[in-house]
């Protein structure tokens, strides 16, 4: 149910909806039907599973996703500083 | 994995531990079926009371020199594949088994089983390759064996080939000799070979610049007991259940455990892709031009230099250690601390969807 | 050996440990928290990645039946393996389906008994195998969630096109969201939000969700695969119950969209109808939770082109491969587990498919009770 991977579209076939997808040097054709609204073409990743395209990968999307994840430290340290703020404690 | 005859008398047909009806292809993956088979059936009715733990090669005593014999049969789909043919996985399996078996490789015996109506011309690629594959090798191929079968058997041909060779006195490799703290050393990247021949096949359709990593490991092995014999104290080819089914006997001949770093393991892109495409785990890819070797922790710099000097060695790397704990077990450890057991294979690895 | 785009970056270890540490910020100390991952890749991925071993002790993961091979109760597998013993038929499978144990054996062990059994990768190929070989009849065994049944969907409609008559399907295909509801609706259930399944959501998007929060005042957080995704996912439901919300969101954005796929749920709808019901392995008879052939694609359904047993199986008493799928028994709970129950001789389907709960907790996780520190 479960395993997808991401591959890059290497090129469009004559055969459509088939394409060949790369997939760390590794090369499959994959159908496309699903994706063909969306627009898909050379250069673009989406995600595969048993020979079949179910979803364009957006670069944007893990761009900000990777953001937050490292924000999660951040958040921490900015704690960490205002905790060590010394804000005229009673003595 | 071979079966190595001991004294005493075989055992009673009811005390084979075997008890599957019926033969399957899982029987001869190399994985925890296999080990069953010869375990429960073969051990008990050719060998009596196991005295040793199976390993790759048997060792004879002559006036004072070991010598090592190993048998192994070839019996791959389709015959050739990029980087290789079955020809010289005949020749290179057993040298191999003969090297980490610390023997320098002797002689070979070839016996053929050829399915009939193949090419002439395919059996003569065969015999050249062979030829050149003991060559490179420095083995000599004395003598063999030829029958032919009827069409529709054979797939071609099977190929199987026996060999002798000359134990190293200086090392005494056996899973009772290996130690906590005891480093892994391991050749090269791993999975070419499985994954070649499973592109070969063409039923899955997947393309990529892979070759078979077939090639006789003895000269690592010779120039790694030229640094370090003593302190080498257990050594094997992962061939079929790749380097977890191999560190797995490790572990349960031994009762010691294995803890692998991932990171450490080399896996070139194209296996990476595919195994991630297919579900599977390089770790359990056969491979036919590599080896693992445990040795003491003072020499294990040493030795992993003297590996990465000859040349088709310099991806060797220290890839774990021996523990004491968890017993019997192989661990993975990530980077980010989490750690999974790296178990034998169970039959042949199976791609997945989910 | 280069990184892999869009798998790596989710792996990345420093990111890794500081999502585990927030998560250990964010759990308030004497609650205990039960989150399910309702999807088998999931169940799959904690292990692989050895995740549960960075959370804290107050934090259970519950593992949910999201194993498409694990619900099917053995009757259908002996079903499709009597199909495999017709003369001239082939039966076709995805490498997950040859290991289940039937009446009779595995799909892998009537091969070795005769029966023409092949292993595909897509039922693509199966199509492809009945039009290079017309004197055979090829059956697909078809199972999976709504992650994998548009690509039968989009197979029919290509056999139909090409007037490949050789060629039908075996059925199997559930649907996600009845499983959820009867898993929420079990006495006795008490959670406290869901991983939901990611690739299913590229499907079906995240809306079907939604009964989940309304309904039942818990959050459900989307996620992908990777440890980053999955931590992350587990940071996200934490923030929610510690705020009191109760939302869907979306943490596998990068590849699931809201709305879902329009195609996807186009195909499926022109080539399938749901079944009024269907039983499932541990969660019984469920109604609208199963995917049959429509009328107008009888010609491809094996269950009308030929006569399959239908008979019921229950599983051995002694199995309790049904409160396992439910999250009610941990693997190792269940009296078989590891001794009569192996991977090898699996008496339930749970300790053979990768996303077996049973499978994952056996290969993945060490049989000893001292924990071994990692790293040499």
């Amino acid at each position: 149910m479960c395993l997808a991977i991401p591959g890059r579209i290497i090129e469009m076939t004559a055969d459509l909806p088939l394409a060949v997808v790369e997939v760390s040097g590794v090369r499959r054709q994959v159908n496309v039907d699903l994706l063909r609204e969306d627009g898909i073409g050379p250069g673009d990743w989406v995600l595969i599973h048993v020979g079949f395209a179910m979803s364009k990968i957006s670069e944007d999307g893990a761009q900000e996703q990777m953001r937050m994840l490292a924000m999660l430290g951040e958040d921490q340290q900015a704690m960490d500083e205002i905790q060590g703020y010394d804000f005229g404690r009673e003595p | 994995m071979k079966t190595t005859a001991a004294q005493a008398s075989a055992a009673p047909a009811s005390q084979l531990r075997f008890r599957d009806p019926q033969i399957e292809m899982a029987h001869g993956a190399g994985g925890k079926a296999s080990r069953r088979l010869v375990e429960g059936l073969f051990a008990p009715l050719l060998g009596g009371a196991l005295l040793e733990p199976l390993a790759d090669a048997a060792t004879l005593e002559l006036d004072g020199t070991r010598l090592a014999l190993t048998a192994d049969s070839f019996v791959v789909r389709p015959l050739r594949f990029p980087g290789g043919s079955i020809g010289e996985l005949a020749v290179n399996g057993t040298v191999n088994d003969l090297a980490v078996s610390a023997a320098r490789p002797l002689a070979l015996l070839v016996t053929f089983v050829i399915e009939e109506g193949i090419a002439t011309a395919t059996l003569e690629a065969e015999v050249r390759a062979i030829a050149d594959a003991a060559r490179r090798a420095g083995v000599e191929v004395v003598g063999g064996d030829t029958k032919v079968v009827e069409r529709g058997n054979a797939d071609g041909m099977y190929v199987t080939t026996a060999g002798v060779g000359r134990v190293d006195p200086r090392t005494r490799c056996a899973a009772s000799a290996v130690r906590p703290g005891d480093q892994v050393l391991l050749s090269g990247p791993i999975g070419d070979h499985g994954i070649t021949i499973l592109l070969a096949r063409g039923d899955i359709e997947l393309e990529a610049e892979l070759r078979s990593d077939t090639r006789s490991v003895y000269p690592m092995v010779e120039s790694l007991l030229a640094a370090a014999a003593a302190d080498v104290h257990w050594m094997r080819d992962p061939t079929r259940g790749g380097v977890a089914t191999a560190l797995n006997e490790l572990a349960r001949d031994s009762r010691l455990g294995v803890v692998l770093v991932e990171e450490a393991i080399s896996v070139r892109d194209a296996v990476r892709g595919a195994c991630e495409l297919l579900g599977l785990d390089p770790l359990h890819i056969a491979n036919e031009g590599q080896f693992l070797a445990v040795v003491a922790p003072a020499a294990a710099e040493a030795a992993l230099a003297a590996v990465r000097s000859v040349p088709g060695g310099e991806a060797a790397a220290i890839i774990g250690e021996v523990r004491e704990q968890p017993a019997r077990t192989v661990l993975a450890a990530a980077a980010y601390g989490g750690t999974r057991v790296v178990d034998m294979l169970v039959g042949d690895p199976l791609p997945r969807i989910c | 050996m280069q990184a892999m785009r869009y798998v790596d970056e989710f792996r990345d270890p420093k990111l890794i440990r500081q999502a585990a540490e927030e998560i250990r910020r964010l759990v308030q100390p004497g609650r205990h928290y039960r989150i399910m991952e309702v999807c088998g890749g999931h169940t799959h991925a904690i292990y692989r990645f050895g995740l549960e071993g960075l959370l804290p002790e107050n934090l259970e993961l519950i593992h949910g039946p999201g194993c498409p091979v694990c619900v099917l109760p053995m009757g259908r597998t002996d079903d499709g393996l009597a199909l495999a013993e017709l003369p001239g038929v082939v039966f076709t499978a995805f490498g997950d389906v040859m290991r289940v144990p039937g009446t009779k054996g595995s799909p892998l062990e009537h091969k070795a008994r005769g029966a023409e059994i092949r292993m595909v990768y897509s039922p693509l190929d199966a199509l492809k195998l009945a039009q290079s070989d017309p004197g055979k009849h090829v059956v697909f065994f078809a199972i999976g969630f709504e992650t994998t049944a548009p690509s039968t969907a989009l197979t029919l409609l290509r056999a139909r096109q090409l007037g490949v008559r050789n060629f039908s399907v075996f059925c199997n295909h559930v649907t996600i969201i009845p499983a959820i509801r009867a898993i929420l609706d079990s006495p006795g259930m008490r959670l406290d939000a869901f991983v939901g399944p990611g690739h299913v959501s590229t499907v079906i998007g995240c809306r079907p969700y939604e009964f989940i929060t309304e309904d039942y005042g818990k959050p459900l957080v989307v996620s992908g695969f990777e440890p980053l995704d999955i931590l992350q996912s587990l940071v996200m439901i934490l923030r929610q119950l510690a705020d009191g919300r109760a939302e869907v969101e979306n943490q596998y954005a990068r590849v699931v969209p809201w709305e879902g796929n329009l195609p996807a749920l186009r195909a499926l709808d022109e080539v399938f109808e749901l079944r009024p019901y269907f039983e499932w392995r541990g969660l019984g008879f469920i109604s609208q939770s199963a995917l049959k052939l429509r009328d107008a694609f009888a010609e491809w359904d094996s269950e009308r082109r030929f006569t399959v047993p239908g008979i019921r199986v229950t599983d051995p008493k002694a199995a309790q491969c049904g409160e396992v799928l439910k999250g009610v028994l941990k693997p190792p709970q269940c009296k078989l587990f590891g001794r009569e129950c192996t991977p090898e001789r699996p008496v339930g389907a749970l300790m053979v498919s990768s996303e077996g709960a049973c499978a994952a907790y056996h290969h993945y996780v060490h049989r000893v009770a001292a924990a071994a520190s990692p790293g040499p």
